[in-house]
């Protein structure tokens, strides 16, 4: 497991945690099964409060990523090919309403839009 | 179960206050104390600790009212108040020797662990000791008689970064196993970002706010808007600066009204602490 947090973003840390997580999930990066570090033992070495990593583990287990074995630990779910799309997909499109508000408020129609994406991609 | 439970103590001095004081600590986890030099961070350490007679409240530890066990809770804290002060010529050897006598619980193994793992050489004299190895010296005390609760002054200040650093990594350790609950007070906010769980603010005597670190920060926005908004928000303010580019200022994010097109961010624990010392300016 990859995490690279930033002190400096606006993202709050646990979101950062959340999403860099869920990425190696839905990437397949991580399989099923595949053991998350204890919380606390989490939080030292990545050098953040234990609240913080709590919150991520508890929301990956909200999107269904994960799951806890009381006594045991957190654990990746196991997901099928279209659970992962139709996951991966929410996450996208909600980061793509944010995304096309921005765009919008530049009165950029969606082709124009779509021309930068491409030049970017 | 809480590791510290403080409930309404307060305290008058002719010139100085301690206000109806409420705020608790989890246990197994970190809780910075935050506020200006002179707002009551440590007269309410000393007020945990019994140094102190309270006026009026309740202070319990571990589940246990603390008038009624002190002896008995005082095995359990460990306590470091800035500076050893006292015998100053004696070596490291022969203080602990006189220290250890009053823990039921001294643990030599642990102790000689932590001296080594703080390098710490048990042949020097105190009055030889950095400021960063006289901080580990309390700390490798405090942690040899098993204590569940500690208690820390300003730990950090006098620090240089790498050593704060290590010494932050070291309390990280220490809440691990969720055994160990630390209450440490600091005025330099961003060792709080790293590793604090919990903060509580005291200004002026007052709890301004006791929540979880995000929480806290999150209760809170920095503003920074052209002149010709000031006056639609400045009241919602609670404290700001103006100058010729415009004004910054600090609010509560639920009297933050959105549609206003304010440029809002998030602030950090510092700008959040000289917003509040601002207040006092404007408002006498």
């Amino acid at each position: 497991m990859n995490i690279a947090i930033s002190n400096t973003s606006d993202t709050p840390i646990y979101q950062q945690l959340f999403e860099q997580i869920s990425a190696q999930i839905l990437k397949g990066e991580l399989e099923d099964g595949y053991c998350l570090p204890p919380i606390r033992q989490a939080a030292t070495e990545l050098r953040v409060s234990i609240i913080t990593v709590k919150k991520a583990w508890e929301e990956l287990e909200r999107h269904g990523l994960i799951y806890t074995v009381t006594g045991k630990g957190c654990f990746v779910a196991a997901l099928s090919k279209d659970e992962m799309l139709q996951k991966r997909n929410e996450m996208i499109l909600k980061q793509m309403v944010l995304d096309t508000s921005y765009y919008k408020s530049f009165g950029l129609t969606l082709e124009e839009a779509f021309e930068l994406l491409k030049r970017v991609y | 179960m809480l590791a510290l439970d403080v409930r309404n103590i307060s305290k008058n001095y002719a010139h100085f206050q301690l206000k109806d004081v409420s705020f608790q600590l989890e246990k197994g986890y970190i809780m910075g104390f935050i506020g200006a030099n002179g707002a009551g961070k440590t007269t309410a350490i000393k007020t945990i600790l019994n140094l102190i007679h309270l006026d009026s409240g309740e202070i319990y530890i571990l589940g246990k009212e603390l008038l009624k066990h002190e002896v008995e809770l005082k095995q359990e804290i460990g306590s470091a108040f800035g500076d050893i002060d006292f015998y100053s010529r004696c070596k490291i050897k022969a203080l602990t020797n006189v220290i250890k006598k009053f823990y039921r619980n001294w643990d030599d193994e642990a102790y000689y662990n932590y001296l080594k793992r703080f390098n710490l050489n048990e042949n020097k004299k105190i009055a030889e000791l950095s400021t960063g190895m006289k901080v580990k010296y309390r700390l490798a005390i405090a942690l040899s008689h098993g204590a569940k609760l500690l208690i820390l002054d300003e730990p950090t200040s006098g620090l240089d970064p790498v050593a704060r650093d290590n010494l932050l990594n070291i309390f990280q350790e220490l809440v691990q196993d969720g055994d160990v609950s630390i209450l440490f007070s600091t005025h330099i906010t961003s060792d709080l970002e790293k590793c604090a769980d919990y903060i509580t603010y005291i200004h002026n005597g007052q709890i301004v706010n006791s929540a979880e670190k995000e929480e806290f920060i999150d209760n809170y926005r920095l503003l920074n808007g052209k002149e010709s908004q000031f006056p639609l928000i400045q009241h919602q303010l609670i404290a700001y600066k103006k100058n010729s580019f415009g004004f910054t200022g600090l609010i509560h994010t639920r009297d933050f009204d959105s549609s206003l097109q304010i440029k809002a961010s998030v602030p950090s624990l510092e700008e959040i602490m000289i917003y509040f010392a601002k207040k006092e300016d404007l408002h006498g």
